[in-house]
């Protein structure tokens, strides 16, 4: 049976504005590949923050490798690409390798200084991306699927068991975003990788991942694609022809 | 009068000595500041430089005790900013801005009731980096060594959440903390720096150098390197020609800061492609 990597019980958050997440319970394994989907304001980036300890849980509890994700410091277990990094000066003079290298300080005890050792990781995971020709140029002087693949690099370069995902591919062009997704698919497939990502694009989603989790502020579907396809649940939701469209896009 | 001469003055010694180590860690500090949005932090803590220093001298504290009277009260001014910021959902120009007026207010009320403004309070709000004492270079000295001591040890931590917080946090770097560091480090810089630039000029210490090297920097060590080079040449070229000239050697040193930032932007245009924006 494989191992628990995320679990969640009865998770509840909300703002001044009101509730966000209420009730959530799932639970993801080893090597799952698992889709967040939604409408707009679903709550799907708000689950994958609470989860990490970015936003605070107000009920029911969550855990990341058996451990409770309020206290959670396994980080070097952990790879995380944000919905879009808004680097608060384009100028930012940070290179890729620079970059990359703040990804492993997960690893590091306090003062945490990469070594030569670390800048040689940097390199392996920046010719395993196939960006290693742009190593000095700047983070800021990318474009967005550059910048999305440095980040990539970013939140593998430490080695995670899991990889979560916000809203990746949003910037993208079509053409890189399916590039993305394959690469994603990759990672999971031949590193075992567990993956977390949220997308609004549930048809393409569906293709790669191995289950899927659709939210609306509440837990609505949580397992397989076929299952998400055939769901009676999922068919009224979205109406019988969307559904077909969904799921049969490819 | 050549150089030599020149050198031979002690106070040009101790203001060449004290300048250069206060430039370098304002340049440094600046880089970060300036990329996390919160440059005027500086003016900020630089009005609270002034409150604490008029407490110094109605207590008949001057020099270098003043010194020390500023550096805790700048401190705690220093985290105050980072609650406000945190606790009452305030902005960080907003905290800056409270923190500001009241360090203002507390150094116009404490002159006031101590008989008006002196010399001692007024040459604070534009400082003098030549009539700086012995005593105040071994202060400068001693923080100097211990900020650059601490900068080294946080340096990837302080890249990290400048880098971006949120990311910071999920490789485990303690953001609380480190934001508190970087603004205790900025706290100690601003009070030493109040006797080189004078209260009303410490931002541009801790901002001209850091955009300027923003313009040409590769990366982000060679960002760091920049500014504080173009801190200490403007330390040292604005000293010499202050003396030469006879003018005031802190404006004389914002405005060779400004010259340097301004061949930074000419460097970084002729340098970008035309075609490109």
């Amino acid at each position: 049976m494989p191992a628990e990597i995320v679990a969640t019980e009865r998770l509840g958050c909300w703002y001044r504005e009101g509730c966000v997440l209420e009730d959530i319970s799932f639970s993801v394994n080893a090597g799952d590949y698992v889709g967040i989907v939604g409408p707009n304001g679903s709550g799907k980036s708000t689950l994958v923050q609470a989860l990490l300890g970015l936003v605070t849980i107000r009920s029911g509890s969550a855990r990341l490798f058996g451990e409770p994700s309020d206290g959670f410091s396994q980080w070097s277990r952990i790879g995380y690409l944000p919905q879009s990094l808004h680097l608060k000066n384009p100028n930012f003079p940070a290179t890729v390798a620079e970059t990359v290298g703040l990804g492993l300080l997960s690893l590091k005890n306090f003062p945490r200084r990469l070594t030569r050792i670390d800048r040689e990781l940097v390199d392996e995971i920046l010719v395993s991306m196939g960006i290693y020709d742009i190593k000095t140029k700047l983070i800021g002087e990318l474009s967005g699927g550059q910048q999305q693949r440095v980040l990539l690099a970013r939140a593998l370069v430490n080695n995670p068991e899991l990889l979560i995902l916000d809203e990746p591919t949003a910037a993208l062009d079509p053409e890189t975003r399916e590039r993305f997704y394959q690469m994603i698919a990759e990672i999971n497939r031949a590193r075992g990788v567990t993956v977390m990502l949220v997308t609004h694009d549930t048809g393409v989603i569906g293709q790669h991942a191995s289950k899927m989790l659709y939210l609306d502020k509440r837990l609505l579907f949580f397992g397989s694609f076929e299952d998400f396809c055939h769901s009676p649940e999922m068919s009224s939701l979205f109406g019988e022809h969307s559904q077909h469209l969904m799921c049969h896009r490819h | 009068m050549n150089l030599i001469e020149i050198l031979s003055y002690g106070f040009i010694q101790r203001a060449l000595l004290a300048g250069t180590l206060i430039a370098v860690l304002c340049s440094v500090l600046g880089v970060f500041l300036v990329l996390r949005r919160l440059s005027l932090i500086g003016d900020g803590l630089a009005h609270v430089t002034f409150g604490s220093t008029a407490i110094a001298l109605a207590f008949k504290f001057y020099s270098a005790a003043s010194l020390l009277v500023s550096l805790p009260v700048v401190l705690l001014a220093s985290l105050g900013i980072l609650k406000l910021t945190e606790k009452a959902r305030l902005s960080g120009d907003a905290a800056i801005g409270i923190v500001s007026a009241f360090g203002i207010s507390t150094g116009i009320m404490l002159a006031s009731v101590g008989g008006g403004y002196n010399v001692d309070l007024l040459s604070y709000l534009f400082g003098n980096i030549l009539s700086i004492s012995r005593e105040e270079v071994l202060i400068a000295v001693a923080l100097f060594c211990v900020v650059m001591i601490l900068l080294s040890l946080f340096f990837n931590d302080l890249l990290a959440i400048t880098f971006n917080e949120e990311l910071a946090r999920v490789s485990g770097v303690r953001t609380g903390l480190i934001n508190a560091v970087l603004v205790m480090l900025t706290a100690l810089s601003v009070v030493l720096a109040m006797k080189l630039v004078g209260i009303m000029l410490i931002s541009s210490l801790l901002i001209l150098p850091a955009v300027s090297a923003l313009q040409l920097a590769r990366s982000f060590k060679a960002c760091i390197a920049l500014a504080a080079l173009q801190g200490c040449c403007s330390v040292i070229a604005g000293i010499f020609v202050s003396f030469l000239t006879n003018l005031p050697t802190s404006a004389t040193i914002v405005m060779i800061n400004l010259l340097f930032f301004g061949g930074a932007c000419l460097a970084r245009r002729l340098r970008t492609p035309k075609n490109s924006n």
